[in-house]
Parts: C-alpha cells; structure tokens; sequence
C-alpha cells in the first residue's frame, strides 16, 4: 500500500523532472541552430509535446472512432451506414436520444435560473452569510457523480408496504398515509428521468451560482443606481439593467452545462443502467462498447455525438474570437 | 456599510442621500424575510442528502436498515453510533487499497500535464510564430470534444503496448484529456501579465527559456493552482475513464470500487454510505481549503470579460 503512494509521488517528481529535462533539451537543440533559424523553430518545440498529447488522445482517436462507425462490431469488414441505419432505427435508440434531448432542454435552463437567483439572493445577504449560504450550494460540486448517485438512490430508496421506510422520499410520502412507490421505476411522463435530473442539478448548480455570482458583482452599482433614482423597482432592476449586462455570462454558463449533459452517463450508469426509459446516449454508448462489445455501434454513437458538438464548437470559437477582439 | 440611515429605494432622492448612497452603500437592496427564506430552505435542501449520508454510515446495519436516519434525531433515546462500518468498507471492502490508487492515480494526472501545458501557453502569449492564432482556435474547439472518441483505439494501442488495467493507461489518458482545458486557462491568465516585466526581461538578456522559469512560471501560480485543483477534482472523481482503461480489480480507484460496492446485493446502506463517505472526503477538503484558487480558476476560464 505504501509502495503505491511511493510510486505515485515518484511518478510526479519523474514526471516532472522528465518534462523539465525536455524542454531544456529543447531548448538547448535549439540554441545549436543558427540564431535566425532558432527563433522560427522555438515557438514550434515549446508547443509539440502539448500538440502531440492533445494528437495522440484526441485527433488520431477521433479519426479512427470515423473510420470504425463504418466497420462492423470487431472493427474487420466494412459495413458502410449500417451502425447508423440500424441505431437510427431501433426504438430503444430513438427513446434513449429523446431522453438526451430532455436532458439537455431541462437541465441547462433549470441550472441557470436556480443558480441565478440564488446568485442575487445571496447577495443581498451580510458577507459572513453569503458565503456560508454560498458555500452550502456549492459543496456538492466537490461530490463525484457517483457518490451523488449513492446519495441519492439512497433518498428514492423503496421498501415493500408495511415495512418502515428508510428512503426520505417515501418516508415523506407513505406518511400522508400513501403506498410506498418505486420512484426510479415510474417512466410515465419521464418522471424517473427528472428525479435523475434532480442529482445532477444539485451536484452542478453550484457552477452556474459561481459564474452567475461573480458576474452580478461585475455589474457597475451606478447603473443600477440611476435606475433606482429614475423610479424601477427591484424586479424592473433586475430583469431591465442586471439581466443585459450579464447576458455573455449566462451564456457561457447554459453552453457549458449543455455540453456537460450531453455526456451524461454515471448518475444513469448507476442508478438506473438505463432501465426503466432512462437510458441517455452516454449510458448506451457504455452498454454497446462494453457489454455488447460492438466497437461499430459505440463508434456510431461517438460520431454522432461529435456531430451534435459542432454547432457548440463554431459558438465557442467564434466567442473567443470576438472576446479577443474587444480585449 | 455600517451606519447607512435608510435604504435609498424608499429614500427620496434628494442630492444628499444620493451621494451618501453612492459613497457608503454598495449594495442598497437589502435581504428581506423572503429572501432569507427561500436561501433557507435552499441550503437546507442541499445538506439533507450529505447529512443523511453521514449519519447513515455511523449506524450499525440493523438500525440502519430498519429505521430511516432521522429517528436519531426525532427518537435520540436509539441512538447508536458505530466506527464499525468504516472499518469494514475500508478493509472488508478494499476502499483502503482503492483510496490509495485514487491517490496514486490522480496526483501524476494532475501535475504532469501542467507544465507541458504551461509551456504551450507561453508560447502562445509571448512568441510569435505562423499559425499561432489557428493553433490555438484549434485548441478553443477541442474543448468541448467529447472523450468517449478516444475510448476504443486508445484501448487498441494500450493494448499493444500491453499497458491496460496499469496506473500509467489512466495517466497518460488525463494528460491528454485535460491538455486543451490547460493550456486555455494558462494562456488566458498569461495575457494578464504585465507585457513590461517580460520585454525588459529580454532586453536584459534573459532567454526564453530563463524568462519561462524564472518569471513567468512564478507569476502564473494562481492559474497553475486554479488548473490543479480543478484537474485534481475532475480525475479524483473520474469513474468513466478509470472503468474504461483500469476497470475492477488491484488497480481500481474509489468510483470503481464504489459502485461495486453499490452493485453487491444485500450489501446494507450503512457500509454502502461510509464507502461513499470515504471517496468524498478527500475532495472535499480539497474544495474547502482551496475554495478560493478553485473559484478563481473557474471565473477566469469562463467569464473573461
């Protein structure tokens, strides 16, 4: 036990001292050159090794993960659209892509309208009690997913009727003198999957206050001053000259929780499995790669993905550039 | 902020309650009872959940499967409390063995792609060179990838090299992960500093290379711990990359063990809750002694500007 925590320790100041090394060899290599070709060749060396972590992990992976949405389940024979066609479909597919969709319309607004309020509330509070009401809220961030997933299916616990209720849930309900029920288990209008969301919205809403919190504080107090002497009230503050000027910021909070909940899988992993109409693209993604070990499937379900992140990759970008332009 | 007279939203604006206003009250909207409430009942609803966790693991099995957590608080009288369960989940349940693969897993995840991305991002803020701008727009749109792409040919070539199920498959697989993210924070945070203190560093003679190590490095150490922190958290509480390339098993870190833990049937809430207990605690003293870094961190890669 202790040798691991030797070798994790060796490994950090190794891997230091390798990065290190290298980039003073580098650098040195480059000092060799003639000056005027050095200068042109530095840049280059200082960014490779980042360029050949981000090639390695993400560009060669994400061409082969195209290449193998082609081929059949063992990556060997070309198959053309057939993991698309046969995913586009099949029912239980189309239902796991509505759950995403429900995901990402619910999840995203509810995260920003909870964490602003939240935001402005709080920070009407002392300071001694804001941070604590803030500090509170934003605790669960630290949580994994999957100890939320255990906080929680602890509180949707079920017992049979007639036996005490150790799930807060159903202890609540039972005594208004209901029948216990199976909260994960009831799919009508996609209740069970709005209880997931109820897990991942705790853990998360932090963010958005965070983001929210620090762009309200942004806002210059003479604006809202002047509107107060010009007769707006609090709402008319808010909505009319708080609201517009944290508009970026809103922004950016809705696109990264988006691209999050488009990735969903551990709280659906081990809460549900999918089961019971939760399942989620993450979650199946899972199931094809390592249940069913159809490597064309799982490859498909990566390439869609990457599709649907498009439109969110040409925002991002186009935001950084505007924001470079203004700065 | 202490001796304010009245809020200015009743007050009548007169020129004079106008410049005390804006002189001595900030923040003139003050909580009323609503507020307090609402954050109130907020607060509470966010603690329920860790509190019934935490109590839940102090209570023996039987208690703890037959009686829900709040009659130690409603019927005080039954209380009876146990270390028992965290023994058990410890040994019984090799979350000691997983808490230190945890550790083992995400101290090198966390530090060695730091300074690699550090010194990309120093070369994108003080170099200039063809393609930097396209470069780095490459590395704004790789951020919102999705990891799933690298699962299978990264598990092909693990494979090859005949390192999967090891320490060094989820390291290198972080570093990679987290590179974009690294160098986009470092970068933003580098274009703050001082563009002087740098100029006349190489005006002095410093090389670049000095002028990375000695200055720029130094100057950057919010940003170099807002990324650790944020990055330390991410792969700590990672259960999909480590269930991918390590699985169950010697090597596994505390969400793999944590859900097999949770997949056992019979296994009582008790033992089930300490296990949780155990993989939170350490990220969160990590959040609440580096709050702060870890906010920063986060302001500064999201609201810039």
């Amino acid at each position: 036990m202790t040798s691991k925590v030797v070798l994790a320790i060796v490994t950090v100041l190794i891997g230091i001292g390798v990065a290190l090394a290298l980039y003073w060899l580098l650098n040195r290599l480059a000092e060799l050159l003639p000056a005027n070709v050095e200068h042109k060749v530095k840049p280059f060396l200082y960014i490779l090794p980042a360029y050949f972590a981000i090639g390695v992990f993400l560009i060669y992976p994400t061409i082969q993960s195209v290449i193998n949405s082609f081929k059949d389940q063992s990556s060997t024979e070309w198959v053309g659209f057939e993991n698309y066609t046969e995913l586009l479909t099949n029912k239980g597919f189309q239902q796991t892509i509505y759950n995403t969709l429900l995901w990402m319309l619910i999840v995203p607004v509810v995260s920003v309208i909870i964490g602003l309020a939240v935001a402005v509330l709080a920070d009407r509070l002392k300071p001694g009690s804001e941070k604590l009401s803030k500090t509170v809220i934003f605790l669960p961030m630290a949580v994994s997913a999957i100890g939320a997933a255990i906080v929680w299916n602890f509180i949707y616990e079920t017992r049979p009727a007639g036996q005490p209720q150790i799930g807060l849930l159903n202890a609540v309900w039972t005594s208004f003198g209901n029948d216990p029920v199976a909260w994960l288990e009831q799919s009508q209008l996609h209740f069970n999957s709005l209880l997931l969301m109820v897990v991942l919205l705790w853990g998360q809403i932090g963010f958005s206050m965070v983001l929210l919190s620090a762009a309200v504080k942004g806002v210059p107090v003479d604006t809202m001053e002047a509107a107060r002497i010009d007769g707006a009230n609090e709402r008319q503050i808010f909505f009319q000259v708080v609201v517009p000027q944290i508009k970026g910021t809103i922004i950016t909070v809705y696109v990264t929780v988006i691209i999050g909940v488009m990735k969903i899988f551990d709280i659906v992993y081990v809460m549900t499995n999918g089961n019971f109409n939760t399942n989620v693209v993450g979650n199946e993604f899972w199931n094809q790669f390592s249940t069913f070990f159809n490597n064309g499937a799982a490859s498909a379900i990566v390439v869609m993905l990457m599709i649907a992140v498009i439109p969110i990759m040409i925002y991002q970008v186009r935001h950084f550039k505007a924001e470079e332009a203004n700065a | 902020m202490t001796d304010t007279v009245a809020t200015p939203a009743v007050a009548t604006p007169t020129a004079k309650t106008r410049k005390k206003a804006s002189s001595f009250d900030p923040n003139p909207a003050k909580a009323g009872w609503a507020t307090k409430l609402v954050l109130l009942f907020l607060c509470i609803a966010w603690m329920v959940p860790i509190i019934g966790m935490l109590v839940t693991s102090f209570r023996p099995f039987r208690e703890a499967e037959n009686s829900g957590w709040w009659t130690v608080f409603t019927n005080p009288s039954t209380m009876d409390f146990t270390f028992e369960n965290y023994q058990e989940a410890w040994t019984g349940a090799d979350m000691g063995n997983a808490f230190v693969n945890s550790l083992a897993i995400a101290l090198p995840a966390t530090f060695i792609p730091i300074l690699v991305a550090a010194f990309a991002a120093y070369a994108f803020t003080f170099m200039e060179f063809p393609g930097r701008d396209f470069l780095f727009l490459a590395i704004v749109s790789l951020l919102v990838v999705p990891n799933y792409v690298a699962f299978v040919p990264m598990l092909k070539i693990y494979g090859n090299l005949g390192i999967n199920g090891t320490f060094a498959s989820v390291w290198l697989a972080h570093i990679g992960f987290g590179m974009s993210l690294a160098i986009y924070i470092l970068r933003n945070y580098m274009a703050t500093l001082p563009k002087t203190v740098i100029e006349s560093a190489k005006i002095d003679g410093a090389s670049h290379f000095q002028t990375f190590y000695r200055l720029v490095l130094p100057m950057s150490v919010p940003a170099l711990a807002a990324f650790a922190i944020f990055q330390f958290l991410w792969v700590w509480n990672d259960l999909l990359v480590a269930l991918v390339f390590i699985g169950p098993g010697q090597n596994q870190p505390l969400t793999v063990a944590l859900t097999g833990l949770r997949g056992q049937l019979g296994q009582g809430w008790n033992l089930t809750t300490a296990g949780g207990f155990i993989s939170m605690i350490v990220p969160i003293v990590v959040f609440i002694f580096l709050q702060r870094f870890f906010v920063r961190g986060l302001t500064a890669g999201a609201v810039k500007g």
